[in-house]
Protein backbone atom coordinates (compact mmCIF):
# COMPACT_ATOMS: atom_id res chain seq x y z
CA UNK A 1 0.00 0.00 0.00
CA UNK A 2 2.79 2.21 1.13
CA UNK A 3 4.65 1.68 -2.14
CA UNK A 4 1.42 2.24 -4.39
CA UNK A 5 1.03 5.57 -2.71
CA UNK A 6 5.08 6.24 -3.33
CA UNK A 7 4.55 5.76 -6.81
CA UNK A 8 1.71 7.89 -7.01
CA UNK A 9 3.62 10.64 -5.29
CA UNK A 10 6.43 10.32 -8.11
CA UNK A 11 3.93 10.36 -10.58
CA UNK A 12 2.15 13.07 -9.34
CA UNK A 13 5.42 15.34 -9.06
CA UNK A 14 6.35 14.22 -12.69
CA UNK A 15 3.30 15.88 -13.89
CA UNK A 16 4.18 19.41 -12.93
CA UNK A 17 6.58 19.28 -15.55
CA UNK A 18 3.81 21.06 -17.76
CA UNK A 19 4.46 21.64 -21.27
CA UNK A 20 5.39 25.67 -22.07
CA UNK A 21 5.23 28.41 -24.49
CA UNK A 22 8.10 29.12 -27.12
CA UNK A 23 11.29 28.73 -26.00
CA UNK A 24 14.91 28.79 -27.34
CA UNK A 25 18.16 28.02 -25.49
CA UNK A 26 20.91 30.29 -25.78
CA UNK A 27 24.30 29.93 -24.59
CA UNK A 28 25.88 32.25 -22.31
CA UNK A 29 29.21 33.07 -20.80
CA UNK A 30 29.69 33.38 -17.15
CA UNK A 31 30.71 36.94 -17.52
CA UNK A 32 27.53 37.82 -18.58
CA UNK A 33 25.77 35.94 -16.96
CA UNK A 34 27.55 37.02 -13.67
CA UNK A 35 26.45 41.00 -14.28
CA UNK A 36 22.97 40.15 -13.65
CA UNK A 37 21.71 41.33 -16.92
CA UNK A 38 20.25 38.46 -17.56
CA UNK A 39 17.72 38.75 -14.92
CA UNK A 40 15.97 42.38 -15.80
CA UNK A 41 16.51 41.38 -19.87
CA UNK A 42 14.75 37.96 -20.13
CA UNK A 43 11.32 38.64 -18.53
CA UNK A 44 11.20 41.83 -20.66
CA UNK A 45 12.15 39.27 -24.17
CA UNK A 46 9.35 36.99 -22.95
CA UNK A 47 6.82 39.80 -22.06
CA UNK A 48 7.56 41.36 -25.46
CA UNK A 49 8.20 39.01 -27.77
CA UNK A 50 6.39 35.78 -26.12
CA UNK A 51 9.93 33.61 -26.03
CA UNK A 52 10.79 32.44 -23.40
CA UNK A 53 14.97 32.49 -23.26
CA UNK A 54 16.56 29.22 -21.20
CA UNK A 55 19.72 30.36 -20.51
CA UNK A 56 22.83 27.84 -20.60
CA UNK A 57 25.86 29.45 -18.59
CA UNK A 58 28.99 27.77 -20.15
CA UNK A 59 32.43 29.32 -20.90
CA UNK A 60 33.03 30.59 -24.30
CA UNK A 61 34.72 27.81 -25.67
CA UNK A 62 31.51 25.45 -24.53
CA UNK A 63 28.82 27.80 -25.87
CA UNK A 64 30.89 27.59 -29.30
CA UNK A 65 31.05 23.81 -28.84
CA UNK A 66 27.18 24.11 -27.50
CA UNK A 67 26.30 25.94 -31.06
CA UNK A 68 28.22 23.74 -32.72
CA UNK A 69 26.31 20.12 -32.12
CA UNK A 70 22.82 22.15 -32.45
CA UNK A 71 22.55 22.07 -28.94
CA UNK A 72 21.18 25.47 -28.48
CA UNK A 73 19.67 28.02 -30.76
CA UNK A 74 22.00 31.28 -30.25
CA UNK A 75 25.24 31.96 -28.59
CA UNK A 76 25.97 35.52 -26.87
CA UNK A 77 29.86 35.17 -26.55
CA UNK A 78 32.89 37.72 -26.34
CA UNK A 79 35.96 36.25 -28.34
CA UNK A 80 35.78 37.74 -31.57
CA UNK A 81 38.38 35.64 -33.31
CA UNK A 82 36.77 32.22 -32.62
CA UNK A 83 33.16 34.24 -33.42
CA UNK A 84 34.85 34.81 -36.64
CA UNK A 85 35.98 31.44 -37.09
CA UNK A 86 32.52 29.39 -36.20
CA UNK A 87 30.68 31.69 -39.11
CA UNK A 88 33.33 30.85 -41.70
CA UNK A 89 32.67 27.33 -41.19
CA UNK A 90 28.94 27.85 -41.08
CA UNK A 91 28.25 26.74 -38.04
CA UNK A 92 26.30 29.93 -37.63
CA UNK A 93 24.14 32.63 -39.74
CA UNK A 94 26.00 35.40 -38.81
CA UNK A 95 27.42 37.62 -35.95
CA UNK A 96 26.00 40.55 -34.35
CA UNK A 97 27.50 43.26 -32.11
CA UNK A 98 25.10 43.85 -29.09
CA UNK A 99 27.32 45.61 -26.43
CA UNK A 100 30.72 45.69 -25.05
CA UNK A 101 31.86 46.18 -21.41
CA UNK A 102 35.58 46.02 -19.51
CA UNK A 103 38.25 43.88 -18.03
CA UNK A 104 39.94 45.30 -15.20
CA UNK A 105 43.10 44.22 -13.41
CA UNK A 106 42.12 43.22 -9.73
CA UNK A 107 44.87 42.69 -7.00
CA UNK A 108 45.70 43.28 -2.98
CA UNK A 109 44.57 46.79 -1.90
CA UNK A 110 48.43 47.67 -0.95
CA UNK A 111 49.82 46.86 -4.43
CA UNK A 112 52.55 45.30 -4.11
CA UNK A 113 53.69 45.37 -8.12
CA UNK A 114 52.20 49.10 -8.48
CA UNK A 115 50.52 48.39 -10.65
CA UNK A 116 47.93 51.65 -9.92
CA UNK A 117 50.90 53.82 -11.40
CA UNK A 118 50.81 52.33 -14.92
CA UNK A 119 49.73 54.39 -17.98
CA UNK A 120 49.10 51.08 -19.96
CA UNK A 121 48.05 47.32 -19.24
CA UNK A 122 51.11 46.49 -20.84
CA UNK A 123 53.10 48.29 -18.50
CA UNK A 124 50.95 47.35 -15.73
CA UNK A 125 51.43 43.54 -16.47
CA UNK A 126 55.30 43.82 -17.06
CA UNK A 127 55.35 45.70 -13.06
CA UNK A 128 53.56 42.17 -12.31
CA UNK A 129 56.00 40.35 -14.10
CA UNK A 130 59.14 42.19 -12.56
CA UNK A 131 58.19 42.08 -8.83
CA UNK A 132 56.14 38.55 -9.13
CA UNK A 133 53.40 38.55 -7.35
CA UNK A 134 51.28 35.87 -7.99
CA UNK A 135 48.82 35.99 -10.85
CA UNK A 136 45.91 33.93 -10.85
CA UNK A 137 44.57 33.01 -14.74
CA UNK A 138 41.53 31.44 -15.97
CA UNK A 139 43.87 29.03 -18.23
CA UNK A 140 40.20 27.77 -19.29
CA UNK A 141 40.65 28.84 -23.09
CA UNK A 142 37.31 30.63 -22.09
CA UNK A 143 36.91 34.40 -23.86
CA UNK A 144 38.28 36.15 -20.66
CA UNK A 145 41.72 33.68 -20.97
CA UNK A 146 42.38 34.37 -24.19
CA UNK A 147 42.40 37.64 -23.81
CA UNK A 148 44.60 37.56 -21.02
CA UNK A 149 47.10 35.71 -22.72
CA UNK A 150 46.79 38.05 -25.50
CA UNK A 151 47.27 41.14 -22.87
CA UNK A 152 50.76 39.22 -21.80
CA UNK A 153 51.82 38.80 -25.45
CA UNK A 154 51.39 42.56 -26.27
CA UNK A 155 53.47 43.24 -23.07
CA UNK A 156 56.48 40.87 -24.20
CA UNK A 157 55.85 38.33 -21.00
CA UNK A 158 55.75 34.94 -21.69
CA UNK A 159 53.82 33.23 -19.39
CA UNK A 160 52.73 30.18 -21.64
CA UNK A 161 56.05 28.46 -22.13
CA UNK A 162 57.86 29.21 -19.55
CA UNK A 163 54.92 29.31 -17.29
CA UNK A 164 56.81 31.35 -14.36
CA UNK A 165 56.25 30.04 -10.49
CA UNK A 166 54.11 33.26 -10.11
CA UNK A 167 51.90 32.66 -12.73
CA UNK A 168 49.16 30.04 -11.44
CA UNK A 169 46.16 28.81 -13.92
CA UNK A 170 43.45 27.75 -11.82
CA UNK A 171 41.02 26.22 -15.32
CA UNK A 172 38.27 27.29 -13.76
CA UNK A 173 35.67 30.07 -14.45
CA UNK A 174 35.36 33.65 -13.72
CA UNK A 175 33.83 33.09 -9.96
CA UNK A 176 35.46 30.21 -8.90
CA UNK A 177 38.92 31.91 -10.35
CA UNK A 178 38.35 35.13 -8.66
CA UNK A 179 37.61 33.02 -4.81
CA UNK A 180 41.12 31.58 -6.28
CA UNK A 181 42.73 35.08 -6.41
CA UNK A 182 40.51 36.38 -2.80
CA UNK A 183 42.17 33.31 -1.28
CA UNK A 184 45.77 33.75 -2.52
CA UNK A 185 46.30 37.64 -2.46
CA UNK A 186 46.65 37.54 -6.31
CA UNK A 187 46.26 39.50 -8.99
CA UNK A 188 43.55 38.62 -11.51
CA UNK A 189 42.16 39.92 -15.18
CA UNK A 190 38.39 40.09 -14.43
CA UNK A 191 35.21 41.48 -16.57
CA UNK A 192 33.69 44.31 -14.54
CA UNK A 193 30.75 42.87 -14.58
CA UNK A 194 31.52 39.72 -12.44
CA UNK A 195 33.89 41.74 -10.51
CA UNK A 196 30.97 43.93 -9.56
CA UNK A 197 28.76 41.75 -8.29
CA UNK A 198 31.07 39.30 -6.50
CA UNK A 199 30.20 38.71 -3.06
CA UNK A 200 33.63 37.97 -1.63
CA UNK A 201 36.44 40.37 -2.20
CA UNK A 202 37.80 40.33 0.68
CA UNK A 203 41.01 43.02 0.36
CA UNK A 204 41.23 42.97 -3.50
CA UNK A 205 39.78 46.20 -5.15
CA UNK A 206 40.08 46.59 -9.00
CA UNK A 207 43.53 48.30 -9.43
CA UNK A 208 43.80 48.95 -13.22
CA UNK A 209 41.31 49.67 -15.83
CA UNK A 210 40.25 51.76 -18.43
CA UNK A 211 42.73 51.30 -20.92
CA UNK A 212 41.53 50.80 -24.89
CA UNK A 213 42.85 47.17 -25.17
CA UNK A 214 40.54 45.51 -22.07
CA UNK A 215 37.19 46.88 -24.23
CA UNK A 216 34.69 43.53 -24.06
CA UNK A 217 32.85 43.19 -27.18
CA UNK A 218 29.97 40.75 -26.69
CA UNK A 219 28.17 39.23 -30.17
CA UNK A 220 25.01 37.36 -30.58
CA UNK A 221 25.76 34.29 -33.41
CA UNK A 222 22.42 32.54 -34.53
CA UNK A 223 23.04 28.87 -35.12
CA UNK A 224 22.95 27.63 -38.71
CA UNK A 225 19.23 26.14 -39.81
CA UNK A 226 20.75 24.66 -42.76
CA UNK A 227 23.14 22.43 -40.61
CA UNK A 228 20.39 21.97 -37.95
CA UNK A 229 17.32 21.72 -39.21
CA UNK A 230 15.79 21.74 -35.65
CA UNK A 231 17.14 25.06 -34.17
CA UNK A 232 14.42 27.60 -33.20
CA UNK A 233 15.98 30.20 -36.26
CA UNK A 234 12.86 32.02 -36.05
CA UNK A 235 13.28 32.27 -32.26
CA UNK A 236 17.07 33.35 -32.27
CA UNK A 237 16.25 36.32 -35.31
CA UNK A 238 13.14 37.22 -32.94
CA UNK A 239 15.56 37.98 -30.01
CA UNK A 240 18.34 38.93 -32.15
CA UNK A 241 15.50 42.07 -33.53
CA UNK A 242 14.55 42.87 -29.92
CA UNK A 243 18.35 42.90 -28.24
CA UNK A 244 19.00 45.32 -31.57
CA UNK A 245 16.18 47.67 -31.11
CA UNK A 246 15.63 50.63 -29.67
CA UNK A 247 14.36 49.24 -26.46
CA UNK A 248 16.67 46.68 -25.82
CA UNK A 249 19.61 48.94 -26.42
CA UNK A 250 18.52 51.47 -23.87
CA UNK A 251 18.05 48.63 -21.35
CA UNK A 252 21.32 47.27 -22.05
CA UNK A 253 22.79 50.88 -21.64
CA UNK A 254 20.69 52.07 -18.34
CA UNK A 255 21.61 48.97 -16.50
CA UNK A 256 23.72 49.61 -13.09
CA UNK A 257 25.03 48.10 -10.09
CA UNK A 258 26.15 50.23 -7.15
CA UNK A 259 25.20 52.98 -9.39
CA UNK A 260 28.01 51.81 -11.89
CA UNK A 261 26.88 51.33 -15.73
CA UNK A 262 27.90 48.14 -17.10
CA UNK A 263 27.53 48.26 -20.81
CA UNK A 264 27.54 50.11 -23.76
CA UNK A 265 25.41 49.01 -26.54
CA UNK A 266 26.44 49.26 -29.56
CA UNK A 267 24.73 47.48 -32.08
CA UNK A 268 24.38 48.99 -35.85
CA UNK A 269 21.77 48.05 -38.28
CA UNK A 270 22.11 45.30 -40.26
CA UNK A 271 23.47 45.80 -43.83
CA UNK B 1 33.81 30.98 10.43
CA UNK B 2 31.68 34.28 9.55
CA UNK B 3 30.39 32.66 7.05
CA UNK B 4 29.30 29.45 8.56
CA UNK B 5 27.50 31.52 10.79
CA UNK B 6 25.94 33.72 8.21
CA UNK B 7 25.21 29.81 6.23
CA UNK B 8 23.15 28.87 9.03
CA UNK B 9 21.16 32.33 8.90
CA UNK B 10 20.80 32.04 5.61
CA UNK B 11 19.21 28.71 5.85
CA UNK B 12 16.97 29.06 8.44
CA UNK B 13 15.39 32.63 6.54
CA UNK B 14 14.81 30.75 3.31
CA UNK B 15 13.11 27.75 4.96
CA UNK B 16 11.19 30.06 6.92
CA UNK B 17 10.23 32.46 4.50
CA UNK B 18 9.33 29.64 2.36
CA UNK B 19 11.16 31.18 -0.43
CA UNK B 20 9.63 30.58 -4.11
CA UNK B 21 12.78 29.48 -5.54
CA UNK B 22 13.98 27.35 -3.08
CA UNK B 23 10.22 25.58 -2.99
CA UNK B 24 10.98 25.48 -6.63
CA UNK B 25 14.26 24.15 -7.26
CA UNK B 26 14.11 21.62 -3.86
CA UNK B 27 11.25 20.14 -5.14
CA UNK B 28 12.87 19.27 -8.67
CA UNK B 29 15.72 18.28 -6.83
CA UNK B 30 13.30 15.80 -5.12
CA UNK B 31 11.36 15.07 -8.36
CA UNK B 32 14.41 13.91 -10.25
CA UNK B 33 16.49 11.94 -7.21
CA UNK B 34 13.07 10.42 -6.39
CA UNK B 35 12.44 9.25 -9.77
CA UNK B 36 15.90 8.27 -10.38
CA UNK B 37 16.41 6.37 -7.56
CA UNK B 38 12.91 4.27 -8.04
CA UNK B 39 13.80 3.55 -12.05
CA UNK B 40 17.53 2.26 -10.30
CA UNK B 41 15.81 0.70 -7.42
CA UNK B 42 13.35 -1.44 -10.16
CA UNK B 43 17.00 -2.35 -12.10
CA UNK B 44 19.57 -2.65 -9.64
CA UNK B 45 17.83 -4.63 -7.01
CA UNK B 46 16.43 -7.73 -9.05
CA UNK B 47 19.86 -7.53 -10.95
CA UNK B 48 21.58 -7.94 -7.36
CA UNK B 49 19.33 -10.76 -6.65
CA UNK B 50 20.22 -12.30 -9.76
CA UNK B 51 23.68 -12.16 -9.26
CA UNK B 52 23.06 -13.78 -5.75
CA UNK B 53 21.44 -16.88 -7.23
CA UNK B 54 22.90 -17.69 -10.29
CA UNK B 55 26.35 -19.15 -11.11
CA UNK B 56 27.73 -18.38 -14.33
CA UNK B 57 31.02 -18.45 -16.50
CA UNK B 58 32.00 -14.81 -15.54
CA UNK B 59 30.36 -14.20 -12.47
CA UNK B 60 33.47 -13.17 -10.40
CA UNK B 61 34.52 -10.52 -13.07
CA UNK B 62 30.87 -9.17 -13.43
CA UNK B 63 30.36 -9.10 -10.09
CA UNK B 64 33.74 -7.29 -9.84
CA UNK B 65 32.70 -4.95 -12.58
CA UNK B 66 29.67 -4.01 -10.88
CA UNK B 67 31.53 -3.18 -7.72
CA UNK B 68 33.92 -0.53 -9.38
CA UNK B 69 31.24 0.72 -11.46
CA UNK B 70 29.79 2.36 -7.70
CA UNK B 71 33.21 4.84 -7.87
CA UNK B 72 31.76 5.92 -11.44
CA UNK B 73 32.81 9.35 -11.74
CA UNK B 74 30.02 11.62 -12.20
CA UNK B 75 31.64 13.97 -14.61
CA UNK B 76 32.12 11.06 -17.13
CA UNK B 77 28.87 9.58 -16.75
CA UNK B 78 27.68 13.18 -17.45
CA UNK B 79 29.81 13.66 -20.79
CA UNK B 80 28.92 10.37 -22.18
CA UNK B 81 24.98 11.10 -21.80
CA UNK B 82 25.30 14.18 -22.49
CA UNK B 83 27.38 13.36 -26.01
CA UNK B 84 24.47 10.61 -27.00
CA UNK B 85 21.85 12.97 -25.92
CA UNK B 86 23.58 15.62 -27.77
CA UNK B 87 21.86 16.43 -31.12
CA UNK B 88 24.81 15.64 -33.16
CA UNK B 89 24.96 12.52 -30.92
CA UNK B 90 22.94 8.99 -31.51
CA UNK B 91 20.02 10.32 -29.61
CA UNK B 92 19.62 13.71 -30.45
CA UNK B 93 16.40 13.29 -32.19
CA UNK B 94 14.63 12.59 -29.01
CA UNK B 95 15.39 16.15 -27.83
CA UNK B 96 16.25 15.41 -24.08
CA UNK B 97 19.40 17.11 -23.80
CA UNK B 98 18.92 19.69 -20.93
CA UNK B 99 16.04 18.27 -19.52
CA UNK B 100 14.91 16.98 -16.05
CA UNK B 101 14.77 13.88 -18.15
CA UNK B 102 18.42 14.21 -19.05
CA UNK B 103 19.39 14.38 -15.29
CA UNK B 104 17.09 11.12 -14.21
CA UNK B 105 18.94 9.23 -16.94
CA UNK B 106 22.42 10.12 -15.80
CA UNK B 107 21.41 9.57 -12.11
CA UNK B 108 20.17 6.06 -13.08
CA UNK B 109 23.60 5.20 -14.50
CA UNK B 110 25.03 6.68 -11.60
CA UNK B 111 23.06 4.77 -8.91
CA UNK B 112 21.90 1.67 -10.48
CA UNK B 113 25.54 0.21 -9.73
CA UNK B 114 25.27 1.09 -6.44
CA UNK B 115 21.80 -0.14 -5.13
CA UNK B 116 22.78 -3.71 -7.33
CA UNK B 117 25.95 -3.99 -5.84
CA UNK B 118 24.74 -3.86 -1.59
CA UNK B 119 21.74 -5.70 -2.81
CA UNK B 120 23.83 -8.45 -3.92
CA UNK B 121 26.50 -8.53 -0.99
CA UNK B 122 23.03 -8.55 1.44
CA UNK B 123 20.90 -10.98 -0.83
CA UNK B 124 24.33 -13.43 -1.40
CA UNK B 125 24.34 -14.18 2.39
CA UNK B 126 20.47 -14.98 2.62
CA UNK B 127 20.60 -16.60 -0.29
CA UNK B 128 23.23 -19.49 1.77
CA UNK B 129 20.55 -19.86 4.16
CA UNK B 130 18.10 -19.71 1.76
CA UNK B 131 19.12 -22.68 -0.91
CA UNK B 132 18.37 -25.36 0.32
CA UNK B 133 14.89 -24.86 1.10
CA UNK B 134 13.90 -22.72 -2.14
CA UNK B 135 16.02 -25.73 -4.02
CA UNK B 136 13.96 -28.34 -2.83
CA UNK B 137 10.52 -26.63 -2.81
CA UNK B 138 11.16 -26.83 -7.13
CA UNK B 139 10.87 -23.02 -7.06
CA UNK B 140 11.38 -21.05 -10.46
CA UNK B 141 14.08 -18.57 -10.71
CA UNK B 142 11.62 -16.21 -10.50
CA UNK B 143 10.15 -17.07 -7.44
CA UNK B 144 13.56 -17.40 -5.99
CA UNK B 145 14.62 -13.78 -6.40
CA UNK B 146 11.30 -12.32 -5.20
CA UNK B 147 11.58 -14.42 -1.88
CA UNK B 148 15.17 -13.20 -1.46
CA UNK B 149 14.00 -9.46 -2.08
CA UNK B 150 11.05 -9.98 0.10
CA UNK B 151 13.08 -11.17 2.87
CA UNK B 152 15.55 -9.23 2.96
CA UNK B 153 13.75 -5.86 1.82
CA UNK B 154 15.19 -4.18 4.97
CA UNK B 155 18.34 -4.96 3.76
CA UNK B 156 17.60 -3.81 0.31
CA UNK B 157 15.93 -0.28 1.59
CA UNK B 158 19.30 0.79 3.00
CA UNK B 159 20.75 0.17 -0.39
CA UNK B 160 18.05 1.65 -1.97
CA UNK B 161 18.93 4.96 0.89
CA UNK B 162 22.84 4.52 -0.39
CA UNK B 163 21.33 5.56 -3.87
CA UNK B 164 19.21 8.04 -2.70
CA UNK B 165 22.12 9.60 -0.85
CA UNK B 166 24.49 9.64 -3.64
CA UNK B 167 22.07 11.05 -6.35
CA UNK B 168 20.58 13.97 -4.33
CA UNK B 169 24.11 15.25 -3.41
CA UNK B 170 24.86 14.80 -6.94
CA UNK B 171 26.12 17.93 -8.98
CA UNK B 172 28.88 17.05 -11.58
CA UNK B 173 26.94 15.05 -14.17
CA UNK B 174 23.78 16.77 -13.82
CA UNK B 175 25.38 20.20 -14.35
CA UNK B 176 26.42 18.71 -17.94
CA UNK B 177 23.57 17.45 -19.13
CA UNK B 178 20.82 19.06 -17.48
CA UNK B 179 22.80 22.64 -17.76
CA UNK B 180 21.59 24.55 -14.56
CA UNK B 181 18.87 26.52 -16.50
CA UNK B 182 17.05 28.44 -14.09
CA UNK B 183 12.99 27.35 -13.59
CA UNK B 184 13.87 24.15 -15.76
CA UNK B 185 16.62 22.16 -14.85
CA UNK B 186 18.29 24.19 -11.80
CA UNK B 187 18.59 22.14 -8.34
CA UNK B 188 20.26 22.77 -5.07
CA UNK B 189 23.14 21.30 -6.00
CA UNK B 190 23.93 23.35 -9.02
CA UNK B 191 22.45 26.62 -7.26
CA UNK B 192 24.85 25.80 -4.64
CA UNK B 193 27.59 25.55 -7.27
CA UNK B 194 26.64 28.77 -9.26
CA UNK B 195 26.38 30.69 -5.55
CA UNK B 196 29.87 29.88 -4.92
CA UNK B 197 31.39 30.94 -8.35
CA UNK B 198 29.57 33.98 -7.89
CA UNK B 199 31.28 34.32 -4.21
CA UNK B 200 27.84 34.31 -2.46
CA UNK B 201 29.16 32.01 0.04
CA UNK B 202 26.44 32.77 3.19
CA UNK B 203 23.78 31.97 0.47
CA UNK B 204 25.39 29.07 -0.59
CA UNK B 205 25.41 27.14 2.35
CA UNK B 206 22.29 28.12 3.09
CA UNK B 207 21.41 26.01 0.64
CA UNK B 208 23.84 23.33 1.79
CA UNK B 209 21.89 22.92 4.77
CA UNK B 210 18.48 22.70 3.36
CA UNK B 211 19.82 19.74 1.20
CA UNK B 212 20.94 17.94 4.17
CA UNK B 213 17.97 18.68 6.19
CA UNK B 214 16.10 17.56 2.70
CA UNK B 215 18.20 14.45 2.89
CA UNK B 216 17.24 13.77 6.93
CA UNK B 217 13.97 14.36 5.84
CA UNK B 218 13.55 11.99 3.11
CA UNK B 219 15.00 9.23 5.42
CA UNK B 220 13.10 9.65 8.25
CA UNK B 221 10.00 9.56 5.75
CA UNK B 222 10.70 6.02 4.42
CA UNK B 223 11.66 4.97 7.85
CA UNK B 224 8.42 5.43 9.12
CA UNK B 225 6.41 5.10 5.69
CA UNK B 226 8.19 1.50 5.92
CA UNK B 227 7.67 1.36 9.88
CA UNK B 228 11.68 0.55 10.26
CA UNK B 229 13.50 1.46 13.04
CA UNK B 230 10.92 0.96 15.64
CA UNK B 231 11.30 -0.34 19.09
CA UNK B 232 10.32 -4.24 18.49
CA UNK B 233 10.83 -4.42 14.73
CA UNK B 234 14.90 -3.52 14.72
Amino acid sequence: MTLRWMIFAVVAVLMTCAAQAETMRMAVTTSFHNSGLAEVLLPRITQETGIEVQLLVVGTGQALKLGQAGDVDAILVHSKAAEEVFVAKGYGTHRREIMYNDFVLIGPEDDPAGVKDAATVAEALQKIAQTRPAFVSRGDDSGTHRRELALWASAGVDVTDASPDWYRAAGAGMGATLNTAVGMGAYVLSDRATWLKFGNKAGQAILFEGDAALFNQYAYLPVSPQLHAHVAHDSAQRVEEWLTSAAGQTMIGDYQIAGTRLFVPNARARE
Amino acid sequence: MNDLWEGVAAAFWLVVMLDADLMEITARSLQVTLTAVVIAAALGLPMGAWLAINRFRFRRLTIAVLNALMGLPPVVVGLVVYIMLSRSGPLGVLNLLFTPTAMVIAQVIIVTPLIASIAHQALRDLWADYHDLLISLNTTKGQRIRALIWDARRSLLTATLAGFGRAIGEVGAIMIVGGNIDHLTRVLTTAISLETSQGNFALALGLGFVLIGLAIAANLAIHTLSRTERAGRW
